[in-house]
């Protein structure tokens, strides 16, 4: 592939991104769609755009199209702005049978926003997810790429004044 | 309540110190099955011998025998062969893979290492699920040490034998759970299942005969092989050999993972896991993850927690994630959280699972909210009928069965909700 | 052959073949959605769901491989629960609106819901709703109609190879789309009209028109290609108002290029000519046939005693029975100034046009080199062959002026301004071991042209000279340096016919003089048959200088533009390849006749019927024809062998510094085409700007003293010294690209 002006996949991104390509089959560079999204919405602040998209698809020879429809199809991709600390609250079932659904309601009166919004300083974002896989933790959130479990109000209290 | 015996397989280590470093694994006779299998004292077909002699079953929920699943293989044919470890993890009520991949990487490696030199793959894959970055980062981390100690990588200790170990991570998709979605996902795709025949072991990852099992099928392999097949057998009962790891959750007081003998009486699971919390009584348990027929308390009381137990108490050992529920259990509340997320985790290929696990969703909702009518009962019934059997994937039966059991055990709950637009709690 | 039995009955098929496809051979019907036979199997509408003596589940036909023995059963009550439950949850988000829907009457949803459903849904729940965004001038969509089969989105990955619609998003979420803002772009998008079952993807050019069962059907040939695609052309009360494939698995298979589509849409145009006109004393009168063919008669009187005053010019489009009566009533007269290949400019030597593979052989090519051609816009279905042959496992490589945007794969590609080509080509040929001519003898030989030359020598290779080439000065070097090539390595060589019916003007010796001697000679009367030559000549306003220094001009044309109306004398209203019998030979040499689907509007007449009566006002004999057909099997007996032979030209011509490329856009090659607006809004209509590596904004082409300028559009796809100019559109007439320099 010849040398473009990319905007994002470059320099240090571009390492990254191509230590993934490289554990897959050399005429397979499509494998790692998942990881260059992954690292190029984190270096967006944490969402996708279309042409963020549009480079990762002629980075890895791919039709823009066959990105847009990994991007939309796995939940962790965004595609629009959320708050430097995206808060992943679990709600399924074994978290909702220790009062999930009331740290979200706490949440979403403590931040002033509602799930899905982002705070005015853009600090923090709401947003329901499906099971984390640490039920025995219940309830369980997962803030950029942490775990906090046997979450209650004042845990998550103590949680957000930690955050930046 | 007699002694029970924890931890004797994947989880033994992880009551030790940074368990997850090579150095304590190797203490612990870690690898030792590996140099054995590279110095030609175990073939491949001893292996699977030695597999099938110790009864395991698939932990990943379906059961499938391992030792034949790998029987399926034709180690010599030519070109790639890859062997794909499941940490995809997404089941709801499922954490037991995530404490192998944190405690006890270096097993799962073993095990992957074996069963891909049993198959004749020289790569092999550990599909984790995105969400979990620290245990991705453990294993990651074990897997950089089994190349510094030479035990991965070209010519493995002069054998003559290659094998290459990755990850990939997931990015939030249950269906990736799913085999083929997961095959699918990994060649940079949508996580759609295939549609089978052919099955991977024939057509799988690049189109190369392929082998997948979970992580804690694969963990299992190298004390099964260290210690005999008969040995894991006897821990478990005719049906299903070995330990298996329990994944309690749910109002217990110690919620939690329980590695323990596969027949297990549930009772004494429950014991382990602190009781039903706050004192309270047991209302109804949901076995085997979200997927799995929920149980009322006097079934599950009853029950072993084994394949062959558990289905005559009417559900499914799945991937052994025991959610319990206690006395104020809101179960229209419960299921309307289970239809949303089959509704919402579809991959959307398949038109009943499509457009059914949206119905039922709203249907249920509909009751929920005070909106359900008369009919509503037998058209859930009906509805989630019309869905089992009928698509690629088994999301479209996992999403049905939960419906179709709730209402088995626990419709007075949803009529109460359609005749006073409240739950049987609530004050009319 | 194993047995199978379905519904008790006995069906021989192979091992492993797919039920659906055994239950189709045996004509038992089996309702699906997602299954086409020429997609992939995706097996996800659970429409076609049978059950299978032994199998717990019912089974999807169209994915179930059969075994000796099988018993199916399609209609059993297992099989209609699982049919009717999957019918249940298509229609439950489906809004139902077969009223307003324009696929209603023809609609695979609306009749297996018919046959397989329940009348009652029990679903009471808000419907989705599925918002739409324009995707172009072709298609339109109505998304909250999908029913998510995936035709589409299959058919850009394996088919077209342009994966322009995809399915984002998953769950009932999902959403078959072109993402937000991106329109559909491909040159045969047109098919996804055809593929999608229910009316969510539907002809925007037809929509609301007409009902499917008001509309007459009649078999036809697309003519707006060589390649012959078989149409179905439908009309309502006369007009035609859609045209759609009919397969041919040896031409077209299931597919129409977007050109051969919609073309028909240009049919219509303001300036269609419905009755015949005289001008009189500069003055346009409409007048009766009778009338108007005496004035010609009259007219063409004065001439007839020095016919090398005539000049016949007719359109490659014409069908056989048009050009076999226009060159017997020509020859009877004495004319042998007649010409057809309007879009060459090198007639150096003699290059017989065909396309000598079958095109199921295309498909079978281990090797393919393409000189001087942009496939895809050229003869869409061709490239789709090719496509084919590459993705199972030939290597193509490229000689051309510009690295076209391919929907494949190609192996190795030499992108360099034309004279370049030639010198590319002879040192591939040179490779292969060939003499060439001093001039190109010492031109150096590289590793990549020796592979080139070795690619070649494989089995079942070919290679295909086409349009850019066709137009270029160099055609005769690069013809006959293809055809050494071709001898050396054993590849087959084929000059790509473009127009519907070249084969035919080429098997009736037709052509007698060449349009540059004819330029240079020019005429005192000009008879021409369906051609704009400022459009249908690389010649542009100098072509038309000719007709209007010619002292008469016999116009028979469906169309007349403005320009037209000032040079021609006569003008006689003919019908279009729609509006006629007739005969077209096909690239592979087929010949293929029609009936006539409809007539022409007004008084417009087929050509052929008008030259017969010419010719019996001229007095010639033999033109007493009642029938097509009589024309045709004279013409047949007509015909000439044409020589495989191309002798290398004795001089070769000098490249530039920049040469000046013509180029012909996808919807500018016929007159019909040009007419046809919703094409001229699509991705392929001519833009008027130069397109070059040059760093300009603005290119100036001249001509002698006559200059234009056009905006550039950089494009580093284009080879360094390479400046393509688009011909057949206004901007750039009076500079044609045969003339044109780039001035600084
Ligand atoms: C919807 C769905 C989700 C699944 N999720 C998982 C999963 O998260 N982890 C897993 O190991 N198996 C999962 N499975 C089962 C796998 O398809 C497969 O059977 C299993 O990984 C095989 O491994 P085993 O034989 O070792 O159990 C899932 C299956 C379905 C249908
Ligand atoms: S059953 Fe559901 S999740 Fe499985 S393949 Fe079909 S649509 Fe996808
Ligand atoms: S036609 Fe078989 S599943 Fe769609």
């Amino acid at each position: 592939m010849s040398e473009k002006n990319y905007q994002v996949i470059k320099g240090d991104v571009k390492a990254r991104i191509d230590r993934w390509i490289s554990q897959y089959p050399a005429d397979q560079r499509q494998s790692a769609v998942m990881p260059a999204l992954r690292i190029v919405q984190e270096v967006n602040g944490g969402y996708l755009t279309r042409e963020l998209m549009d480079e990762v698809a002629d980075y890895l020879g791919m039709a823009p199209m066959a990105v847009y429809e990994v991007a939309t199809f796995y939940s962790m991709y965004e595609h629009k702005p959320v708050g430097k600390h995206k808060i992943c609250m679990c709600t399924n079932i074994s978290c909702m049978l220790r009062d999930a659904d009331d740290l979200v309601e706490y949440l979403k009166e403590k931040l002033g926003v509602d799930v899905g919004e982002v705070t005015p300083d853009g600090r923090f974002s709401i947003k329901k997810v499906e099971c984390l896989g640490a039920c025995g933790e219940a309830p369980v959130a997962m803030i950029g790429k942490e775990y906090y479990g046997n979450l209650t109000r004042e845990r998550l209290d103590e949680l957000l004044d930690s955050l930046e | 309540m007699a002694e029970i015996p924890l931890n004797e397989c994947c989880y033994r280590l992880n009551h030790l110190d940074r368990s997850w470093d090579i150095d304590v694994y190797m203490a612990n006779g870690g690898y030792e099955v590996w140099k054995k299998v590279l110095a030609g004292e175990l073939t491949p077909q001893e292996i699977i011998d030695e597999v099938k002699t110790s009864n395991i079953r698939g932990r990943g929920g379906a059961g499938f025998p391992t030792g034949l699943k790998w029987s399926f293989m034709n180690r010599h044919a030519p070109g790639p062969k890859y062997i794909l470890c499941n940490s995809d993890e997404g089941e709801p009520g499922t954490f037991k893979d995530r404490d192998i991949l944190r405690y006890n990487p270096h097993q799962l490696i073993e095990g992957m290492m074996i069963a891909g030199y049993v198959i004749g793959a020289n790569a092999g894959y550990n599909y984790i699920r995105g969400e979990f970055w620290e245990p991705y980062k453990r294993f990651d981390n074990a897997v950089k040490q089994a190349y510094e100690a030479g035990l991965l990588g070209k010519n493995i200790l002069g054998s003559g034998w290659d094998f290459d170990l990755y990850t990939h991570l997931g990015a939030g998709a249950y269906i990736c759970g799913e085999e083929t979605a997961l095959i699918e996902s990994i060649e940079g795709k949508k996580g759609q299942p295939r549609f089978k025949p052919p099955f991977p072991a024939s057509y799988g990852l690049y189109g190369r005969p392929t082998t997948i099992n979970n992580t804690e099928t694969l963990a299992s392999i190298p004390m099964i092989l260290a210690k005999g097949g008969k040995w894991f057998a006897d821990l478990g009962v005719p049906g299903a050999g070995g330990t298996k790891i329990y994944a309690v959750s749910g109002h217990v007081e110690k919620p939690g993972n329980y590695e323990v003998r596969m027949g297990t009486p549930f009772k004494d699971l429950l014991s382990l896991a602190g009781g039903v919390w706050k004192g309270r009584k047991l209302k109804a348990v949901i076995p085997g993850g979200s997927s799995t027929a929920v149980l009322p308390a006097e079934k599950a009381m009853k029950m072993n927690m084994d394949y062959d137990s558990i289905a005559k108490a009417g559900s499914f050992l799945g991937a052994g994630s025991v959610i319990i529920m206690d006395e104020t259990t809101d179960m229209v509340k419960a299921l309307e959280r289970l239809t949303w997320f089959y509704y919402e985790e579809s991959c959307g290929q398949c038109t009943p699972c499509r457009e059914g696990t949206g119905w039922m969703y709203r249907v249920v909702h509909r009751i929920r909210t005070g909106k359900g009518r008369p009919e509503d009962i037998e058209m859930l019934k009906d509805v989630s009928g019309k869905i089992m059997g009928r698509v690629i994937c088994g999301l479209g039966d996992a999403a049905s069965i939960p419906v179709a059991s709730f209402l088995e055990h626990f419709e007075h709950e949803f009529r109460h909700y359609i005749e006073h637009g409240c739950s049987i709690y609530d004050r009319a | 052959m194993i047995k199978i039995e379905i519904n008790g009955q006995v069906v021989e098929a192979h091992e492993g073949d797919m039920l659906i496809d055994v239950a189709d051979s045996a004509d038992i019907p089996i309702p699906r959605f997602c299954y086409h036979k020429k997609l992939s199997i995706a097996a996800n509408c659970r429409m076609c769901l049978v059950e299978v003596e032994g199998a717990p589940k019912a089974l999807p036909a169209c994915a179930t491989p059969v075994t000796d023995g099988m018993k199916v059963f399609t209609r059993s009550p297992k099989a209609r629960a699982a049919q009717k439950a999957v019918m249940e949850f298509l229609l439950i988000n489906h809004p139902l609106d077969c009223p307003i829907c324009d696929q209603g009457g023809e609609c695979e949803l609306q009749d297996v819901a018919f046959e397989y459903g329940d009348d009652v849904g029990k679903y009471s729940e808000a419907k989705r709703v599925v918002p739409d965004h324009d995707v172009g001038p072709l298609i339109a969509t109505d998304m909250t109609r999908c029913i998510h089969c995936t035709r589409c989105v299959r058919f850009g990955q394996e088919i077209s190879g342009l994966m322009e619609l995809g399915a984002v998003g998953r769950s009932e979420w999902m959403e078959i789309t072109t993402f937000v803002g991106k329109s559909i772009t491909s040159e045969i998008s047109g098919n996804i009209i055809d593929l999608c079952p229910v009316g969510a993807l539907t002809s925007k050019p037809f929509r609301y028109k007409a009902r499917a069962w008001e509309l007459k059907a009649a078999p036809a040939i697309a003519a707006h290609d060589s390649l012959g695609s078989n149409i179905e052309v439908h009309t309502y009360h006369g007009k035609v108002m859609r045209v759609v494939p009919r397969e041919n698995e040896a031409i077209n298979e299931v597919w129409l290029s977007d050109r051969d589509r919609f073309a028909y849409t240009g049919l219509y145009a303001e300036d269609r000519l419905t009755v015949p006109m005289v001008k009189r004393n500069g003055r346009w009168e409409e007048v009766e046939w009778e009338e108007a063919l005496e004035a010609v008669v009259e007219r063409l009187k004065p001439f007839l005693n020095s016919p090398q005053d005539i000049a016949v010019l007719a359109s490659p489009n014409a069908t056989v029975e048009e050009l076999y009566l226009l060159r017997k009533l020509t020859d009877a007269l004495g004319v042998r100034r007649r010409e057809w290949r309007l879009r060459q400019q090198d007639f150096r030597v003699e290059v017989p046009l065909g396309l000598k593979l079958g095109l199921d052989e295309v498909e079978q090519l281990n090797h393919v080199l393409v000189v001087g051609s942009h496939l895809r816009h050229e003869l869409p279905l061709l490239n789709l062959r090719v496509r084919k042959a590459q993705l199972a496992g030939a290597s193509v490589h490229m000689l051309n002026p510009m690295d076209y945007a391919s929907t494949f794969d190609i192996a190795d590609r030499l992108i360099v301004k034309p004279s370049e080509m030639v010198r590319q080509l002879a040192a591939v040929a040179k490779a292969a071991g060939a003499e060439l001519p001093a001039g190109l003898s010492d031109v150096p030989v590289t590793d990549q042209h020796h592979a080139w030359a070795e690619a070649l020598k494989q089995d079942k290779s070919a290679i295909f000279v086409g349009g850019v080439a066709r137009m270029s000065r160099h055609y005769a070097e690069l013809a006959a340096l293809a055809a050494v090539l071709g001898e050396k390595t054993g590849a087959s060589v084929n000059i790509l016919p473009l127009a519907a019916n070249e084969m035919g003007a080429q098997a009736l010796d037709f052509a007698g003089e060449s349009f540059n001697d004819m330029l240079e000679k020019g005429a005192k009367a000009v008879i021409t048959l369906g051609v704009e030559p400022e459009y249908d000549t690389l010649w542009g306003e100098r072509a038309v200088q000719m007709l209007e220094q010619a002292e008469l001009v016999i116009n028979l044309t469906p169309f007349a533009n403005a320009r037209a109306r000032e040079y021609s004398d006569i003008l006689l209203p003919v019908a279009t390849a729609y509006e006629t019998a007739g005969t077209l030979v096909s690239a592979t040499g087929t010949w293929q006749s029609f009936k006539q689907v409809t007539d022409a509007p007004g008084d417009a007449k087929p050509a052929w019927k008008v030259l017969r009566v010419l010719g019996n006002v001229l007095d010639v004999d033999g033109f007493d024809y009642i029938h097509a057909d009589q024309v045709l099997e004279e013409a047949r007996q007509a015909v000439t062998e044409v020589g495989a032979e191309i002798a290398m030209p004795d001089t070769f011509v000098a490249g530039g510094e920049l040469e000046v490329v013509p180029s012909l856009a996808l919807y500018s090659t016929d007159m019909v085409v040009r007419r046809a607006e919703p094409l001229q809004q699509a991705a392929g209509a001519a833009v008027a700007e130069t397109v070059s590596r040059l760093e300009t904004e603005k290119v100036v082409l001249c001509c002698g003293e006559t200059c234009v300028e056009l905006p550039n559009r950089q494009d580093e796809a284009v080879a360094e010294g390479a400046v393509f100019e688009p011909v057949a559109i206004d901007e750039t007439l009076t500079v044609p690209a045969v003339c044109a320099e780039v001035r600084a």
